[in-house]
């Protein structure tokens, strides 16, 4: 295990950015005053500062708070997000691959002329026809919506190529009815691949997310590392030359991207060993 | 077979068409009650001195999607007006209709697009190819992480921080926007000049962010190319290295990463229209950031479905060409 874990650099690296991340979550909530994180609790526009280590925002939150707050609120519209799709997507693929016929067709229909069409454009025809400001639990939900289509199309080739290896032919000739070999032939290889795009599926959905609330569609309420992004780029805090309003969601978000990425593709490594690094 | 192909590309085509039509009548109207009624009613309450505009769409409005109308009779006056890319009036800007508005944006869009996209593709290409080709130097190979790193930033976080130093500490660029405020669009030199120097901040943020997608992509198929027989054969006919490079290795390799082109398009686009919210470009992403602020409905309807018409006449091209560019692919129906 640990001379494999040394092998495997990227899914090393990966693992540690999130853990990391986590760790400051979950350590800053116990540590710092969180209700800091809401306007008005802390003096305007001010630079770091022993009493306030990431400085304040022009509606004056402490964004050290700010951030213990909003990291896990991003990282939770990701996972649920991401486990929807990942959920939605596998369902489909494993009837649609396995069964094949007009439902096979369909669902491919389906996922090509979805594909095609933009994400983040639905995305945000969606959120601008609910309307009123949504929470954070609907904004995972509207992204949820679309981010079944890549995990089904990839999950459903990766069926289809285990479905014809030797020992489903063997289990069904054996008598072994479709569900047995759905369950306990086909699952169980599929499940480092269905990890792979669970990862995935959660990087493109913060990354769904983000943009919409960039945009100015997102929980106003909420402190989510996207919202501070859209504060920085409504009050033009780049402009007054506020590093510190812009820095600490930009270098935790680029964490989170750079870390889920590494676990991608070190899973990638543990479910493909043909491309496994030499030692 | 080839025109089998074609047929099936261009069915696809206009059923994707026709979904984000159809996605853009229903998606309003999911909610039960019609948001871009309330919106007119409520503008045309406002008043102001637009208000006989305002109200007199609102008229046209209640002509063509009034509730005395069944649904599937409004659904098809509104696959009439799309098919004739009428998309009617900007709420927020009255007199201008969402044409004219997006006419004015959409060559900022374009143009950038563009560029950046055709520069990361070919300069991204040759350095995976590089990053794969044992005989490249050996700083090539100390690229890599950096381009992994980058590709994984979304592009907007990257101009974020680009702004910051090369804008705002180092001020070799201006700040934001698309032409220094004041000056007119013209044909000359000097507006020229303006516009290369507010667009390259911009350009470069999508261009870095988007590098490492096409380095990883051609790396992984430089490696596949290089084990081929034909490689050894090649070499051992005792062709010169450059040969080998561009017309053995990239040549075969370049091909997958065209149908990768078709694939991002959306993700590149998506990415693009937020760095143009960050540098407040005059493209059609900023359009659409103000609209949303506005709800101006009439315009962010437009917005989508043009942007998807664009995508994908652009995917079909690429799917067009495709065959073209690999004599191998021959489309048996499988």
């Amino acid at each position: 295990m640990l001379s494999y874990m040394r092998r495997n650099r990227s899914l090393v690296v990966g693992l540690c950015l999130i853990l990391l991340i986590l760790l400051f979550a979950g350590l800053g909530r116990l540590l710092w005053d969180t209700s800091l994180a809401a306007p008005l609790s802390a003096p305007p526009n001010r630079p770091p500062s022993w009493e306030h280590p990431l400085g304040t925002d022009r509606q004056g939150r402490d964004l050290l708070a700010v951030m213990i707050v909003g990291t896990p609120l991003t990282l939770y519209i990701g996972l649920l997000a991401g486990f929807i799709g990942v959920a939605i997507g596998t369902v489909l693929a494993l009837t649609g691959a396995y069964y094949g016929g007009v439902v096979d067709s369909l669902i491919r229909g389906v996922v090509d002329v979805g594909l095609t069409i933009p994400t983040l454009l639905v995305l945000i025809l969606l959120a601008v026809s609910v309307r009123s400001s949504l929470s954070v639990s609907q904004m995972a939900l509207v992204v949820a919506s679309l981010s079944w289509l890549w995990p089904t199309r990839t999950i459903r080739s990766q069926v289809l190529s285990i479905k014809e290896r030797a020992y489903i032919q063997v289990a069904r000739l054996s008598g072994a009815s479709n569900r047995q070999i759905i369950f306990f032939e086909i699952m169980p290889n599929l499940l480092p691949y269905l990890a792979a795009t669970f990862v995935g599926a959660v990087g493109a959905a913060i990354l769904a997310s983000i943009g919409l609330e960039v945009i100015g569609l997102g929980p106003i309420e909420a402190n989510t590392l996207g919202m501070t992004i859209y504060w920085v780029t409504y009050y033009a805090a780049l402009l007054h030359g506020m590093w510190w309003w812009f820095m600490p969601p930009v270098v935790i978000i680029i964490m989170v991207f750079v870390g889920l990425f590494s676990i991608s593709a070190g899973l990638d490594e543990l479910a493909n060993p043909r491309t496994r690094r030499t030692v | 077979m080839r025109l089998d192909y074609i047929v099936r590309r261009l069915v696809l085509f206009v059923i994707v068409v026709w979904a984000a039509a159809t996605l853009n009548f229903f998606l309003p109207r999911l909610s039960g009650k019609d948001p871009i009624r309330d919106k007119l009613l409520q503008q045309a309450a406002a008043g102001g001195y637009v208000h006989t505009g305002i109200q007199q769409m609102v008229e046209e409005y209640e002509r063509k999607f009034g509730l005395d109308k069944p649904l599937w009779q409004q659904y098809l006056t509104y696959l009439g007006d799309v098919a004739r890319l009428d998309f009617g009036y900007s709420i927020a800007n009255y007199p201008r209709t969402v044409m004219g508005i997006m006419a004015d944006s959409l060559p900022w869009t374009v143009g950038l697009l563009l560029t950046t996209t055709l520069l990361a593709f070919a300069i991204g290409s040759i350095l995976g190819a590089l990053l794969a080709w044992r005989k490249s130097p050996r700083f090539v190979q100390y690229l890599f992480p950096p381009l992994l790193t980058l590709s994984a930033i979304p592009y907007f976080l990257l101009g974020l921080c680009l702004i910051y130093l090369f804008a705002f500490r180092l001020k070799w660029f201006p700040l934001f926007g698309g032409y220094t405020p004041g000056t007119f669009p013209a044909l000359n030199l000097g507006f020229a000049l303006d516009v290369l120097k507010h667009s390259f901040l911009p350009a470069l943020s999508i261009l870095l962010a988007s590098l490492g997608f096409w380095a990883l992509g051609m790396r992984g198929m430089m490696v596949t190319v290089e084990g081929e027989d034909y490689m050894t054969f090649a070499e051992a006919a005792g062709l010169k290295s450059s040969t080998l490079f561009f017309t053995y290795a990239i040549r075969n390799a370049l091909l997958p990463q065209t149908t990768s082109l078709g694939l991002a398009l959306g993700h590149i686009l998506s990415g693009a229209l937020l760095v143009e919210v960050i540098f407040s470009y005059p493209g059609i992403g900023t359009t659409l950031y103000h609209a949303i602020r506005q709800f101006d409905y009439f315009l962010i309807q437009g917005i989508v479905f043009t942007i998807v018409l664009g995508v994908t006449i652009a995917t079909l091209i690429l799917d067009l060409i495709y065959p073209l560019l690999d004599p191998r692919i021959t489309y048996h129906r499988a």
